[in-house]
């Protein structure tokens, strides 16, 4: 793995450290000297309501979108500015969509080897074929995910609820440090819902977890501390009761 | 491993299409060098001349079908690869000709005695031997895919700017090339070819021969794409064209995926375009018309996007229909061309393959459901 911005000297001990990080569109500030800290094994909720930069932050972070401005350190010595998506992704941050996205032309079991932390290079993958030691790592994500039935059903067939599933068990596969979230559990039931707040606590276990989220009650249910986002920038920060009574945030949720 | 890796995308229908393939590429020729002339089974020398120029057309859909059907980059100026491959060719064949060209000069080529060239051109040394123009079908359209792959995706050139880019290019290269001081023929491009590797080109067994290279060059290609398509790069290849992003975000670099395959894909096309060449005896720079990579891509979607039979099928079929109707009905042709262009968008989107495969579930579907 080639990692060009590391240095050496560790400068914080947060997994995650954005500094004053601004994006402008056009001279709209979607992120305006945003500062925020994960530490590693967090889980944290951002809400906020649309337009606040919720989406923005994360392409910042996965380096989708360069910041005009600001630090974004991974795990204290990987500049994430420099980086672009595939070294971001390789370095452990993972991205799960608000849509589910699993590869639609692939079976079940292709899109979970596609996901496998490894091997990425298109010359290797030429002639690689999945080792005894993948299989092994795809059997037990399948069963993690109970998807074993359909393994070698293609994405496209898969009902919405399965595809969630899928993706839950791509992650998995990719296996990333810090694991960020993207409203997932937009279209949900309330059953599904708090089966993916459990999920969501299991995953934390043993990854850092970022998610964004409208839901109240999904955020209520995941019971972390939550960060509010309001034009580009954090506008509280504590547990969720602390944050529904500060009335900036009342203010910004409800209007005038 | 080479042995694994060639077999890995084998399926049992590709296999006997592959044997097909072969069949006809040994049949037809053989037929029309040991049967008497006036046997019933014996290919005329016209035929083989125009199977061995629709299987250089199905190798270049095949190589089209490679970029745009697995990899999901529409490009619309694959004809210039295949007409960089064929002037290689001609190049060489035009060195073959020596002393008797019409002005007989033993240095240059005929049309260079007209325009008045003193000494051969630098880019013309070499193309005496075939090996060195065997290279040179390879590495320049490859180099010219390299160079443009290399931009275009870095810079993340997608959709229909990346297809316009490649149609730009052709038109430039078919601009560049009508020029009589590219030193390459001009507007005349080149003809009157002699003798390829000693043979004469015009003789029935150099025919036979040049068919038969066709099918198998074809049958090669067919299981080079097969084993790149089957092997986990494909999957991943495939993945690019349908969420690229999502693989960028899963670690995947992108760019490398894409620009292996169009490298590979520009050179199967120079390699089908040098067959062309001796086959029609004449490479001028129409070739290169923008109308050429488009049709190219109508065969692909006649025959069936992202399957590897489909583009072979679309190739033969499409023209086929072109041969037959620009002799009998020549003002219907483009009419005709466009009518299939619309409907295979409208009501074939997977082409004929596509169209086979489902009528076959289906009456597999039926036939389960009687003996149920």
């Amino acid at each position: 793995m080639k990692a060009p911005h590391i240095t050496q000297a560790r400068t914080t001990s947060a997994l995650l450290y954005l500094s004053g990080v601004t994006v402008s569109f056009d001279g709209f500030k979607a992120l305006n000297n945003l500062s925020l800290l994960v530490e590693p094994g967090e889980m944290r909720a951002i809400i906020g309501p649309n337009g606040a930069g919720k989406t923005t932050m994360m392409d910042v972070v996965t380096g989708k979108t360069r910041p005009d401005e600001g630090e974004v350190v991974f795990d204290g010595h990987a500049d994430l500015t420099k980086l672009d998506e595939a070294d971001i992704a390789t370095l452990g941050i993972g991205r799960k969509f608000q849509k589910p996205t699993v590869f639609e032309n692939h079976t079940v079991r292709d899109n979970l080897l596609l996901a496998l932390a490894g091997q990425r290079s298109w010359y290797r993958l030429l002639l690689a074929t999945p080792t005894a030691d993948e299989n092994r790592r795809l059997d037990e994500i399948l069963a993690i995910i109970r998807m074993e039935p359909q393994q070698h059903m293609l994405g496209a067939r898969l009902s919405h609820g399965q595809k969630q599933w899928l993706e839950i068990g791509m992650l998995l596969a990719q296996d990333p440090k810090l694991l960020l979230v993207d409203e997932p559990v937009a279209g949900m039931t309330d059953v599904e819902t708090e089966t993916t707040a459990q999920v969501l606590k299991e995953i934390n276990r043993t990854h850092s977890v970022v998610v964004v989220e409208h839901d109240m009650s999904f955020v209520r249910a995941l019971g972390v501390k939550v960060t509010v986002l309001h034009e580009g920038s954090m506008l509280a920060e504590g547990s969720l009761d602390q944050v529904s009574a500060d009335p900036r945030v009342v203010e910004v949720y409800l209007g005038r | 491993m080479i042995t694994r890796f060639l077999w890995q995308g084998m399926d049992r229908n590709l296999r006997l299409f592959i044997l097909l393939v072969l069949a006809i590429g040994i049949l037809l020729p053989l037929s029309n060098q040991l049967l008497p002339v006036g046997s019933a089974f014996r290919a005329p020398s016209w035929v083989l001349q125009l199977v061995g120029k629709y299987l250089c057309y199905a190798s270049l859909a095949l190589a089209v079908d490679l970029v745009w059907g697995f990899c999901g980059i529409l490009t619309l100026g694959h004809a210039a690869f295949f007409a960089l491959g064929g002037y290689c060719m001609g190049m060489y064949l035009m060195r073959q000709i020596g002393t008797r060209g019409v002005y007989g000069n033993p240095l240059l080529p005929d049309f260079m005695v007209f325009l008045g060239y003193k000494e051969l051109p630098w880019f013309w040394h070499g193309f005496d031997h075939f090996w060195f123009a065997a290279v040179m079908i390879v590495l320049v359209p490859s180099l010219l895919a390299l160079a443009l792959g290399w931009f275009a995706f870095r810079s993340r050139v997608t959709g229909v700017y990346l297809s316009i880019i490649t149609q730009a290019m052709t038109f430039a290269l078919l601009l560049a090339f009508f020029r009589n001081d590219m030193g390459l023929g001009g507007n005349n491009g080149m003809t009157d070819f002699k003798d390829i590797l000693g043979f004469s080109v015009q003789s029935d067994t150099t025919r036979a021969m040049l068919c038969f290279t066709s099918a198998l060059v074809l049958a090669i290609f067919l299981v080079i794409a097969a084993a790149v398509v089957g092997s986990r790069f494909g999957k991943a290849l495939t993945a690019v064209r349908d969420a690229e992003s999502r693989m960028r975000f899963l670690g995947y670099r992108v760019e490398g995926y894409k620009l292996f395959v169009f490298v590979l894909s520009a050179a199967m096309a120079g390699i089908a375009g040098a067959l062309y060449v001796p086959q029609v005896g004449i490479i001028n720079p129409s070739e290169f018309a923008p109308g050429n990579s488009i049709e190219a891509v109508l065969w692909v979607a006649v025959g069936g996007r992202g399957t590897l039979i489909g583009p072979v099928i679309g190739a033969f079929i499409v023209n086929f229909g072109k041969t037959y109707l620009t002799g009998a009905l020549p003002e219907v042709w483009l009419f005709a061309l466009g009518a299939l262009f619309i409907v295979v968008t409208l009501l074939l989107p997977k082409g004929v393959v596509g169209l086979w495969n489902q009528l076959n579930s289906r009456s597999r579907e039926r036939r389960a459901r009687a003996v149920a």
